[in-house]
């Protein structure tokens, strides 16, 4: 049978699900603390209060997680001249007509627009959620900054939120195997030429 | 710091009715502080801490009588001292009982995403559940006049509960109670009021304080304590006392347009890619020969 090609080394795998669990949690908190209508989901995960106190230290995770992957696919992650050429076929991407697409490498520019725009924003959420944390050592005089972070902060929050429910879906129900490949690490060699076929070339020397 | 008999007509982060809300027929009650016979003996701040039983703090000593910078988790009274330079070159003396204002239109309450943690009595009390307080401290981003406090220890927000306890039994507040020479008054918001409105009238008309005034901002939909101030046109001298309170354009902001906008985004997402699944389905790899 086929030889299956590695994806996501293990450390990768186990940042990519730090990171995903440390996202799902400091969304979940943060969504009940957004509307009175998800305040249920507080009471889901162990009470308000305790939502509360976990949601900036969840998030710390969060951040190293996302520090440590810029860290390791900051190539992989550069948008190159090929993935222009492939965003311009991008509507034959939607309508799964893979086959009328330019090949690519490791990853496409939706997995790469996702990367940098979770790393944006998250850096806004961090910077923001510290105002947040500890309001009351901004002087009264400077509660401006306050002002700002609570817009900034929900804005972010729901960029993100957008950006994982894309993610979440081509990851799990559109590309099939990539959910798989996530937690094993592997992929077939047809899948593999299908979705990233420089990236098949060039893993394999084929 | 609740109490049972007063029946409730605002809730912060509530989905749902309120039961007291549009059943109005209590008065309003107030607290008038008359700032020109207020003599700053802190009375009022010690009945608090006696009534309230809050635990003794440090005070901090900045060259004036002021007994700290601005109130604390457990110090819900401050007497604000500032002397106050004159346009003849002499010095005028002001001082301002400082506490929670009970606005009409609580910008704590509209910042707070506890359900039940700020509730709004139907006597006008704006008073915090700390059983319910998460303690984020969004209510001392949504305040405009710096009241609410954080307490570490417990992770709950403290401030003035305008003694609901005392005033649910008939009972005037600890700081009315304790004032020697009658500048604090309790009562209708009508009558405070009132009594306020002639108490600035005789300055305007038997004294130099031809600019005395009544502070009750109706930026914030009028407060529930009201003062008496020689230079109504200049608050901002009493301690920094804002002239024009807002709940912060931010809070409203983030709480309305921006909250609608982010709920038609993520149910419009989920609609999307519900509707993309629907009509495209999975991808295929085609599965060409090794």
């Amino acid at each position: 049978m086929t030889a299956y090609i590695m994806r996501y080394t293990l450390i990768e795998r186990v940042v990519h699900w730090a990171s995903a669990i440390a996202y799902m949690y400091a969304m979940a908190t943060g969504a009940a603390f957004y509307s009175p209508h998800l305040y249920w989901i507080a009471m889901l995960l162990g009470g308000a209060p305790t939502s509360r106190f976990w949601h900036p230290w969840v998030a710390l995770v969060f951040t190293a997680a996302i520090v440590w992957m810029l860290r390791a696919w900051r190539n992989d992650m550069r948008i190159t001249a090929a993935d222009r050429q492939w965003s311009q076929a991008m509507e034959h991407y939607i309508k799964n007509e893979d086959e009328d697409l330019p090949p690519i490498d490791r990853f496409n520019i939706g997995q790469k627009y996702f990367f940098w725009v979770m790393l944006g924003a998250g850096l806004v959420l961090l910077v923001s959620g510290a105002v947040l944390w500890f309001p009351e050592l901004i002087p009264w005089s400077w509660r401006g900054l306050r002002y700002a972070a609570i817009l900034l902060h929900v804005a972010a929050a729901l960029v993100t939120t957008g950006a994982f429910i894309i993610h979440v879906y081509m990851g799990t129900a559109v590309v099939r195997g990539g959910f798989t490949s996530i937690i094993r690490g592997e992929v077939s060699p047809a899948w593999a030429k299908t979705h990233h076929r420089l990236w098949y070339n060039r893993v394999t020397g084929r | 710091m609740s109490s049972g008999t007063l029946r409730v007509q605002k809730i912060s982060g509530h989905a749902g009715p309120v039961p007291g809300e549009g059943t109005q027929r209590q008065e309003q009650v107030c607290k008038l502080i008359d700032t020109t016979t207020c003599i700053g003996c802190k009375a009022c701040e010690v009945a608090c801490m006696e009534w309230n039983d809050l635990p003794f703090r440090e005070t901090v000593f900045q060259n004036t009588y002021q007994t700290m910078p601005e109130t604390a988790w457990n110090y819900w009274n401050l007497i604000k001292f500032n002397e106050h330079p004159q346009a003849d070159g002499g010095m005028m003396w002001l001082m301002r009982k400082d506490q929670c204002m009970h606005c009409a239109d609580p910008g704590c309450l509209a910042a707070c995403p506890a359900d039940n943690a700020i509730v709004q009595y139907q006597n006008g009390i704006v008073d915090f559940q700390q059983e319910y307080c998460i303690g984020c401290q969004y209510c001392v981003t949504g305040c405009p006049f710096n009241i609410p406090k954080f307490n570490p220890n417990t992770k709950k927000m403290f401030k003035c509960t305008l003694c609901t306890d005392r005033v649910s039994q008939g009972l005037e507040p600890a700081c009315i109670k304790a004032c020697p020479t009658g500048c604090l008054h309790f009562g209708t918001k009508d009558d405070m009021k009132e009594l306020a409105e002639t108490r600035a009238l005789q300055l305007r008309q038997h004294t130099a304080h031809t600019k005395a005034g009544v502070y009750d901002p109706a930026g914030v939909g009028g407060t529930g304590v009201i003062y008496v101030l020689h230079d109504i046109t200049n608050p901002e001298a009493y301690g920094g006392l804002p002239s024009n309170p807002r709940v912060p354009w931010a809070v409203r902001l983030w709480k309305r347009p921006l909250k609608w906008l982010g709920n038609l985004a993520v149910i419009g997402g989920l609609i999307g890619v519900t509707m993309h699944y629907l009509r495209y389905g999975p991808k295929r790899v085609k599965d060409g020969g090794e």
